[in-house]
């Protein structure tokens, strides 16, 4: 299929056809926040901005029953006590509508953790297979944005379904996959003709805006030359307040917490998020914390994304420019900056 | 001299016996402050103040511990200074308070619902009582009274309340509180009330800024919301959960809360929380007559007791 045209006003009959089959999740304004809700009837949809929080939760939620557990007595022998374990697996079949290229892009991230050889994670990839991505490139990036900086652009159609391209009118859209393909032929489009040219000056002038990108080639080494000089951290970390706003707001971040929540003979065993930025993430059950102070977490942070990660996946840098944890940051920290500082601070001190 | 530079001279004589000193520096767009630690004379230059300067830097003070520390202090930020000598979370030696006369700071939400978004801004500049920001390619001249937080619009404190060094010409005026915002949410049902919280608690992402930004929330580290040994609260994310952590917030601050607003301020996702603070403080005030970091020889009214409280009817029902 060819790229086709979306009038604006057709965008809602469109979604919903795409809701009588999925979970359909669109930004929605609550508050002061932006955030990825089902889509319903009649409710603003802000496309203007890149939304408060990623779409994260569509396929990684927030906090996740992963299995429900049951203690009972053996009726033939009441000394003995079983346990019965339910699995939980959730296969919505979803599909998100209106995030952007980075928020899509993230998930390329948690694939190489949770789809590996060495391990895969059920609950993670059911949801992922059966999520689709129709994505919103970007006509104006905002301050914060630096996807050009970590291998990608404000038109990369890399993780999504489907890329729609705003334009004067409506929106341009183009198949990605095959997914993507089939969820089009439910759209009202027209043939893309003139609008199609349009698009490709959206995308160009985006990418212009975003400027040149530094070099970050050097940020694996440095970071990691830096490791032992808490100096070094100690400075950039000083205004952070060790919360979790940047790690939850951000399309890459992985990392969960399992507990038992048990009430009684029954209970479920919970996954949710959890972030290195937490002190008692790292709390070993002896007593002792190989990461005891803020300094020594949001090295983590920085050096997990930008070092460690691309170390054993190809050089991938597991974060995707987004820059939700520099707007969004209490204390305004920015991760450009601290990973622009470890270049040039090793090279001074080589 | 202007203000700026007088406290940049000040700061630069204390600095060689201090450990660092806390203040601003311009963060990485026009309309973003951030805090700066500063160490040498260089970190002093950098140093800016303006209606921008947002933050409680009071919040650093406790993690700070058993290092001499310097702190620039607006009215309000010097009542979470005061509040924390009050409770001896920190030791008077070692705080050396710079503090400044304030007219207001802006709150960058309300900047945010004047431009449509806060992500393209080019420039901002401050000239009299206006802020005159350029975003997205078109030019806004905002009236500081619009834009300032509503902290500001109630504050009676504008000067520093406990300073070592005071620097620049005191603010004259000091505006009344009487809890309007507080009276007109309780005006609605309890059932507008319930659906209200619910609606924003939903959204919440227990990431613990609002914590975390608070200079009066000292347990951080070991918090019930996240302890795990023993486990207190659920990790589930259901409103009754986030709305249970955010009570705890409240009447762990009770009489204690000195109303930066940090904790909203910090919320990613933009949950009111400091109508849940006044509502408490207005209970506080009318009991104990009693304010927040305001007298540094009162005694919180939660850590005295009183056979007979003046405000508390015991045995009358
Ligand atoms: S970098 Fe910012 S958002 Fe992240 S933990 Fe520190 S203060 Fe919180
Ligand atoms: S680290 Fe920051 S900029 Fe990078 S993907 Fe995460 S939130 Fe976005
Ligand atoms: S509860 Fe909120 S308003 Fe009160 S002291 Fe803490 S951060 Fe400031
Ligand atoms: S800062 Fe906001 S989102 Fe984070 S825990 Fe507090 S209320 Fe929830």
């Amino acid at each position: 299929m060819a790229a086709k045209y979306l009038k604006k006003e057709n965008l809602v009959s469109w979604l919903q056809t795409l809701a009588k089959e999925r979970l359909t999740l669109v930004p929605r304004r609550e508050g002061d926040a932006v955030v990825f809700r089902p889509f319903a009837p009649g409710q603003d949809i802000p496309l203007d901005q890149q939304a408060t929080t990623p779409p994260k939760a569509a396929v990684f939620p927030q906090c996740e029953p992963l299995l429900a557990f049951k203690y009972a007595k053996d009726p033939e022998n009441p000394g003995k006590v079983g346990v019965q374990v339910k699995e939980k697996l959730g296969d919505t079949p979803s599909v998100v509508v209106g995030c952007r290229p980075c928020d899509a892009r993230g998930f390329l991230t948690f694939d190489r953790v949770y789809d590996s050889d060495r391990a895969s994670d059920l609950n993670y990839l059911t949801r992922r297979r059966n999520t689709l991505f129709a994505t919103l490139a970007c006509d104006e990036p905002a301050s914060t944005c630096f996807c050009n900086w970590v291998g990608s652009g404000p038109a990369d159609a890399e993780g999504s379904d489907i890329l729609m391209v705003p334009v004067e009118g409506g929106f341009v859209l183009e198949p990605v996959t095959e997914a993507g393909e089939k969820l089009m032929e439910q759209a009202p489009l027209e043939d893309a003709g003139d609008k199609a040219a349009l698009a490709e000056a959206v995308k160009e002038n985006a990418a212009k805006a975003l400027g040149e990108a530094p070099d970050l080639s050097q940020a694996r080494e440095k970071l990691l030359s830096l490791f032992d000089n808490m100096d070094f951290w100690e400075g950039v970390s000083a205004k952070c307040i060790s919360c979790g706003a940047c790690t939850y707001l951000c399309p890459t971040c992985y990392c969960f917490n399992i507990t038992d929540e048990q009430s009684g003979a029954e209970g479920v065993r919970l996954r949710t998020w959890d972030n290195c930025m937490s002190y008692l993430f790292t709390m070993e059950a002896s007593g002792h914390n190989p990461r005891p102070t803020k300094a020594h977490r949001l090295k983590n942070r920085v050096g997990h994304k930008f070092s460690y990660y691309p170390d054993i996946h190809d050089g991938h840098i597991a974060c995707c420019g987004c820059g939700r944890c520099i707007k969004s940051c209490p204390s305004s920290v920015d991760i450009r900056q601290i990973v622009l500082q470890a270049i040039a601070a090793s090279a001074a001190s080589e | 001299m202007e203000l700026l530079d007088q406290l940049k001279e000040k700061i630069k004589e204390r600095l060689p016996e201090l450990d660092v000193v806390i203040g601003w520096e311009q963060g990485f767009d026009p309309l973003h402050a951030t805090p700066l630690f500063m160490r040498t004379e260089e970190d002093v230059d950098r140093l800016v103040f303006s209606p921008l300067c947002v933050h409680n830097l009071a919040s650093h003070l406790t993690g700070l511990k058993g290092k001499k520390v310097g702190i620039v202090v607006k009215g309000c930020d010097s009542r979470s200074v005061v509040e924390l000598l009050q409770e001896k979370l920190l030791v008077r030696e070692d705080v050396t308070v710079f503090g400044l006369p304030c007219t207001g700071v802006v709150s960058l939400k309300k900047i945010k619902h004047a431009l449509g978004g806060l992500d393209k801004v080019a420039s901002a500049e401050f000239n009299g009582n206006e802020l005159k920001v350029s975003a997205a390619g078109a030019a806004r001249v905002l009236p500081l009274n619009e834009i300032a937080a509503d902290k500001c619009g109630r504050c009676q404190y504008h000067n520093a309340l406990l300073s070592d060094v005071f620097v620049g010409a005191p603010v004259e005026a000091a505006a009344e509180d009487n809890y309007a915002d507080v009276e007109a949410f309780q005006a609605k049902s309890p059932q507008e009330q319930a659906a209200y919280w619910r609606d924003a608690m939903q959204r919440c992402l227990r990431c613990y800024a609002c914590r975390n930004a608070c200079p009066m929330c000292v347990c951080r580290d070991h918090c019930v919301a996240q302890s795990r040994e023993p486990h207190w609260m659920t990790q589930q994310d259901t409103v009754q959960e986030k709305w249970f952590f955010q009570m705890i917030h409240a009447l762990h601050l009770a009489g204690r809360c000195t109303e930066c607003g940090e904790c909203e301020r910090a919320c990613p996702v933009g949950i009111p929380l400091l109508l849940l603070k006044r509502k408490i403080n207005k209970e506080i005030k009318e009991l104990f007559d009693y304010q927040a970091g305001t007298k540094i020889d009162a005694t919180p009214p939660l850590l005295s007791f009183k056979v007979e409280e003046e405000n508390i009817n015991e045995r009358g029902w």
